[in-house]
């Protein structure tokens, strides 16, 4: 069912924190130009299964692949190495810092100068740091928050704060974005933007979403895993998952209303 | 560039420290002199705790310990009237000596957050003193070892009364070694946190989870700094031993790592500049304060009293108006250097994002399963 070029695929994830099972059995695929969505009510595992995605949280059981590649031991700093980005559930945003060097600090992996050159301050390093600023510049002004650069993000609306977070996962270049409920928080105008945003994304690298919003996750997304008690308990496109009368039963029947 | 930030260049600036610092060393006498070198190593010190701490969020108890290496491996060096290296030599093996010994605290430390980091350095500051004793033999003891400071060389004798008109006292080049170390440590550590390396620390000390998605490895993030930092603290024992002319346990006693502590709170965390300041107010403040006491009418020992008292109400004076140091007072808001967390407004705060941050503990298990390493930190 892949394309030429596998993306991240999840076997047969298993987790349990002491006595209870987060996930069981889980999974997925997220292909490269698709938008994988995972829904599921609060505590289904869903930040869970981004956390096995990224390294936090061995599986008891599962393999974990990338682009057709086994990642037994994977560590959450290689993910950046490896294409991966990740949005955290709330901001995750470095609150001492401007959002500038927020999202330079996405670009670190890029930089090509050493400890020794910051040292002593060399020309290579400024050159260095001239051209990763100009990328994380750049990435604001694509997500319209150029303006607030030399800002701190605690004095910053929230939507702006997201995307902040947002352009520090992006100027990286991931091959693959996980994204943790982006739209918590934002108003409706604002989804409708983030929607046509991550739908613009999909022509330079997979996404994964988990998300609340139903309306959002219906029309950004090509194929979506319904998570109930870590469980997966329907797969298949928006449409088929709407329909499907176990999803109504545990999950869309209560939460449609978004919560 | 406009010319405000090629003045904030720390090349610019250091070039500028260089010409402050000839022309008050050329004014004042040989006491002052002896004062300010105490600033200076003081200062470098607390340059690199104000890395460690206000850049990378480690707090460390242990940096007079780690003084002491640098100290120690200066009076091991200068036993002889003919030294064995050059004063440059002798800087550099302390330097690095002092930063291998940090390195190695640094990995063990790692792993450790607040309290018991704090407890860990504490440690070391206590065990320090007491290896000084165990190895009396070679580290002399109670009473120490003996630093003979080498003449200055016949050239730096010329130059100096070429630039200052003088000739340079012993005590005067000591004074001029140190501050020069001091410009020469400043120097990178201010490269260092303005660049990519400082961002990393910046990063790693406001979200762990975030720095490390981003690709930052938090272990070689941490040891870095805590290197970095061990490497200034080894740099000032150096200047220390030879101002002092003994290398002896009593001088780095716990009391002197928390004096540096001291100098970095009432600068301001994470700033450079904050740190010098608080050097100086911690090197003149007891003779202003005796002073003043005296000339109250206290007798002596009363006067001498006056000042710990004074530090501790300057300190926490400090600590309630202005949590983000002295340094913090005059420089405009967002300049780039680390302040306080600013307090984010709750209402910016979506209701939906504060109930989903309540509900998120609902289902959470208080309890973690035999034989499960219990994490510290976890996304969510
Ligand atoms: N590190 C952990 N230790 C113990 N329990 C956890 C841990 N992480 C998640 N859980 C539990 O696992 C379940 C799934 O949580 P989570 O993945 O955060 O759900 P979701 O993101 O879908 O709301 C919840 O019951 C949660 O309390
Ligand atoms: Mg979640």
């Amino acid at each position: 069912m892949s394309g030429a070029r596998p993306g991240l695929a999840m076997q047969d994830i298993t987790v349990t924190f002491g006595g209870l099972t987060a996930l069981s059995g889980v999974s997925l695929e997220a292909r490269p130009h698709e938008v994988l969505g995972v829904i599921g009510p609060n505590g289904a595992g869903k930040t869970t299964l981004f956390n096995v995605a990224c390294g936090f949280v061995r599986p008891d059981s599962g393999s974990l692949s990338w682009r057709g590649q086994e990642l037994p031991r994977l560590r959450p700093h290689d993910l950046a190495g490896l294409g991966i980005s990740r949005t955290l559930q709330g901001l995750g945003l470095f609150d001492r810092m401007t959002v500038l060097d927020n999202v330079l600090v996405g670009a670190d992996r890029d930089a090509r100068s050493g400890f020794w050159s910051d040292l002593l301050s060399l020309p290579r390093a400024t050159r260095d740091e001239a051209r990763l600023r100009d990328r994380a510049r750049a990435v604001l002004d694509e997500l319209g928050v150029a303006s607030y650069a030399d800002r701190y993000p605690a004095s910053l609306p929230y939507a702006v704060r997201k995307k902040v977070a947002l352009a520090r996962a992006l100027v990286a270049e991931p091959e693959l974005l996980l994204l943790d409920e982006p739209a918590s928080g934002l108003s409706d105008a604002e989804m409708s933007d983030l929607g046509s945003l991550l739908r613009g994304l999909t022509d330079r690298m997979a996404v994964m979403l988990v998300e609340h919003h139903m309306d959002l996750v219906m029309s950004v997304c090509d194929d979506l895993v319904v998570l109930d008690f870590g469980r997966v308990i329907a797969t298949g496109t928006p449409a088929e998952v709407r329909d499907d009368p176990a999803v109504q039963s545990a999950y869309l029947g209560e939460a449609v209303t978004d919560a | 560039m406009t010319v405000r930030r090629i003045l904030v260049q720390p090349v610019v600036l250091a070039a500028l420290g260089v010409v402050v610092i000839v022309l008050v060393l050329t004014a004042v006498d040989d006491f002052r002199s002896v004062q300010l070198t105490q600033m200076a190593y003081l200062g470098i010190a607390a340059g690199g705790l104000t890395v460690l701490t206000g850049l990378n969020g480690q707090i460390s108890l242990g940096h007079g310990a780690l003084m002491a290496v640098g100290a120690y491996t200066t009076a091991l060096l200068l036993q002889d009237d003919e030294p064995m290296l050059p004063l440059l030599g002798v800087l550099v093996v302390a330097t690095v000596v002092t930063l291998v010994v940090g390195a190695a605290i640094g990995v063990a430390a790692a792993r450790l957050h607040g309290p018991y980091l704090a407890g860990a350095t504490l440690a070391l500051a206590v065990a320090v003193p007491g290896i000084a004793l165990y190895f009396g033999d070679t580290l002399g003891g109670e009473q120490g070892l003996r630093v003979r400071v080498p003449d200055a060389p016949g050239w730096v004798l010329d130059a100096a009364y070429f630039v200052t008109g003088q000739d340079l006292t012993p005590s005067k080049y000591v004074a001029f070694l140190g501050w020069g170390t001091l410009v020469v440590a400043y120097l990178g550590l201010a490269h260092l946190s303005r660049g990519r390396v400082g961002r990393r620390w910046r990063a790693v000390r406001d979200d762990e989870v975030a720095a490390e998605v981003a690709g930052i490895s938090l272990g070689r993030a941490r040891v870095s700094a805590f290197v970095v930092s061990a490497a200034a603290a080894g740099a000032a024992g150096f200047v220390m031993a030879l101002s002092v002319r003994l290398a002896a346990p009593s001088g780095y006693s716990l009391t002197l790592s928390l004096t540096l502590l001291t100098a970095v709170v009432l600068g301001g965390l994470g700033s450079l500049t904050g740190a010098l300041l608080g050097a100086a107010l911690l090197t003149f403040l007891p003779q202003v304060v005796t002073d003043a006491g005296v000339s109250a009418g206290l007798d002596d020992i009363r006067a001498a009293e006056l000042a710990p008292l004074i530090y501790g109400l300057v300190l926490v004076a400090v600590i309630l108006l202005a949590p983000a140091g002295l340094s913090a007072v005059s420089a405009p808001r967002g300049t780039g250097r680390a302040g306080p967390p600013r307090r984010e407004n709750p209402h910016e705060h979506s209701a939906q994002a504060a109930a989903q941050e309540v509900g998120r503990h609902d289902r959470r298990p208080h309890l973690v399963g035999p034989g499960r390493r219990l994490r510290r930190r976890r996304p969510q």
